[in-house]
C-alpha cells in the first residue's frame, strides 16, 4: 500500500479537525476492510486518522429502552456481552457470526456501518432493530442511514460515536454464509418492536433493505407458513461467482423462515 | 510518514523505526527477527500470522506496525521457554498429527490459545467454528481438531 501520515486523536473533536484540515484523509477503527482496500490499492488516503485511543468510543451501556453500543466496540465484545446476551439476544448472536474469531477481535461496530458493505451483517440488525445512529452532529434513525452500495447518509467528515438498539420483544437473525469467507451471502433479522414486525435484509440487495411485503404478511400471522408461496423481485439484486440474484432472492424467504421458526420456538 | 513504535514484545520491550504502512507482521519478522509467524496470503484469509495483541488474537498481516504501539505482543517464540518444555497445546498438534508442514502451525497454535482462554472445554464443533480463520492445506483438520481438543484437557489439568 502506499504510505501516509498517520494520526492519534484523543478525541473526537481533535479528528475532525484533522479530518478536516486533509480532505483525502480516512477515519481507521479496526481496519478489518480499510486495510486490505488499502494493500490492493483500492484506496489510498493520504492521512489515516486512527480512532483507537479517543476514550468516549468505547463501552456498552444498558440505557433503559434501548443498549447504546459505542463505534470502537469489537464485534467479539458484543458478542460475549451479558447485556447483549440478556436483553438482545438475537444482536450478540449476529455478532458472533461476523468473519472469523480474529475479524471480531478487531472489527467494530462503527467502522462496519460507515462502511455499509452490502454483504456486512450489523446493517441488517440496525434496520431490522430500529437502532439509531448517534454521530457527533446528529442522530440518524435506521430507515434513513443507508443509502446505497457502500453509501451511507453519513457526511464526508462525520463520525459514528454510538448507535442505539431498542430492545425487542423477540428477534432472531438468519443468515446464509459463503462457506470460505463467511459473509452474508444473505442475512435476515426479524424482530417484534412494539407491536409492529421489521424484516431487514442484507447480503441481497446494494445495501440493507426492509420488505414491506413480508412485514405485512409476517403481521397478520407471525408462522413460517405464512411466507409460503411469497417471492422476492429479484431485480437489482447482487449476483456473483457464488449466487444468482434469482437465488439470492430464494434465499430471503429461506432465511426469513428460519428467523421466525426460532422466534415462535 | 515514518514513526518509532514501542511495545512489549514476548515480555521484552522492543522499539523499532517503521514507515506508517508496514504491516506489524512485517515488522515482527523482518526488523525483529521472530519468523515464527509466516505470512501466508497476506489477505487477512489464512490465519498463518496469527500472534496475540493486548490477550487477543488478531492476524498480524492486516494490523498496521503503528497501531500496535503500547500494546503487549505475544508470538508463537513467546508462549514457552525456549530451552524449557513446550506448552501441552504444542505437544498435543506433535501427538495427534495436527500438522504436516507446519507452516500453518504458528497461527493454529495462536488461535486456539485464544479459544482455550475463554472457553476451556471446547466442543469439536466449537473448535472447528473458531478454526474458520486459519486455513490447512495438509491435514484435513481432523488432526488439529484432536490437537486442540487434548491440548485444551492438558491444560485444564495442568494450567
Amino acid at each position: 500500500m502506499y504510505n501516509f501520515e498517520f494520526h492519534r486523536p484523543t478525541s473526537v473533536e481533535e479528528a475532525r479537525q484533522i479530518l478536516a484540515d486533509n480532505e483525502e484523509a480516512k477515519l481507521i477503527a479496526g481496519g478489518m476492510t480499510l486495510l486490505p482496500t488499502m494493500k490492493m490499492r483500492l484506496a489510498s488516503p493520504t492521512d489515516l486518522v486512527d480512532l483507537s485511543h479517543i476514550e468516549s468510543l468505547y463501552g456498552l451501556r444498558d440505557a433503559g429502552e434501548c443498549i447504546e453500543i459505542a463505534a470502537m466496540v469489537t464485534h467479539a465484545e458484543v458478542a460475549s456481552s451479558d447485556l447483549v446476551k440478556n436483553e438482545i439476544p438475537a444482536l450478540a448472536d449476529l455478532a458472533n457470526q461476523i468473519g472469523d474469531a480474529q475479524v471480531r477481535n478487531r472489527g467494530t461496530i462503527g467502522g462496519s456501518l460507515a462502511n455499509s458493505d452490502p454483504a456486512a451483517d450489523y446493517p441488517a440488525a440496525v434496520l431490522g432493530l430500529n437502532a439509531e445512529i448517534m454521530t457527533d452532529r446528529r442522530q440518524i434513525a435506521a430507515d434513513e442511514f443507508f443509502v446505497s452500495l457502500f453509501e451511507t447518509a453519513l457526511e464526508p467528515d462525520e463520525i459514528i460515536q454510538s448507535v442505539r438498539f431498542r430492545k425487542p420483544v423477540r428477534a432472531a437473525y438468519a443468515k446464509f454464509p459463503n462457506p470460505a469467507s463467511r459473509y452474508a451471502v444473505v442475512g435476515v433479522m426479524i424482530s417484534e418492536l412494539g407491536g409492529s414486525i421489521r424484516v431487514a435484509i442484507t447480503g441481497a440487495g446494494p445495501c440493507a433493505f426492509r420488505s414491506a411485503m413480508l412485514e405485512t404478511a409476517l403481521s397478520e400471522d407471525f408462522s413460517p407458513d405464512a411466507l409460503d408461496g411469497l417471492t422476492v423481485d429479484a431485480e437489482n439484486f447482487n449476483e456473483d461467482l457464488f449466487a444468482s440474484a434469482e437465488y439470492r432472492a430464494h434465499l430471503v424467504i429461506a432465511m426469513a423462515k428460519r428467523a421466525v421458526v426460532e422466534m415462535v420456538a | 510518514m515514518s514513526a518509532t513504535v514501542s511495545f512489549t514484545l514476548n515480555g521484552v520491550s522492543v522499539s523499532a523505526q517503521v514507515e506508517n504502512r508496514t504491516l506489524l507482521v512485517d515488522l515482527i519478522r523482518d526488523q525483529l527477527g521472530q519468523t515464527g509467524t509466516h505470512v501466508g496470503c497476506d489477505t487477512s484469509q489464512c490465519g498463518a500470522c496469527v500472534i496475540h495483541v493486548n490477550g487477543r488474537s488478531v492476524k498480524s498481516c492486516t494490523m498496521l506496525a503503528v497501531q500496535a504501539a503500547g500494546t503487549s505482543v505475544l508470538t508463537i517464540e513467546g508462549v514457552a521457554p525456549e530451552e524449557g518444555p513446550l506448552l501441552p497445546l504444542q505437544s498435543a498438534f506433535r501427538r495427534h498429527h495436527g500438522l504436516q508442514c507446519g507452516f500453518c502451525t504458528p497461527g493454529m497454535i495462536m488461535s486456539a490459545l485464544d479459544l482455550i482462554d475463554q472457553n476451556s472445554d471446547p466442543s469439536d464443533a466449537e473448535i472447528r467454528t473458531w478454526l474458520e480463520g486459519n486455513l490447512c492445506r495438509c491435514t484435513g483438520y481432523d488432526g488439529i481438531v484432536k490437537a486442540v481438543r487434548a491440548g485444551a484437557e492438558a491444560m485444564r489439568s495442568d494450567p
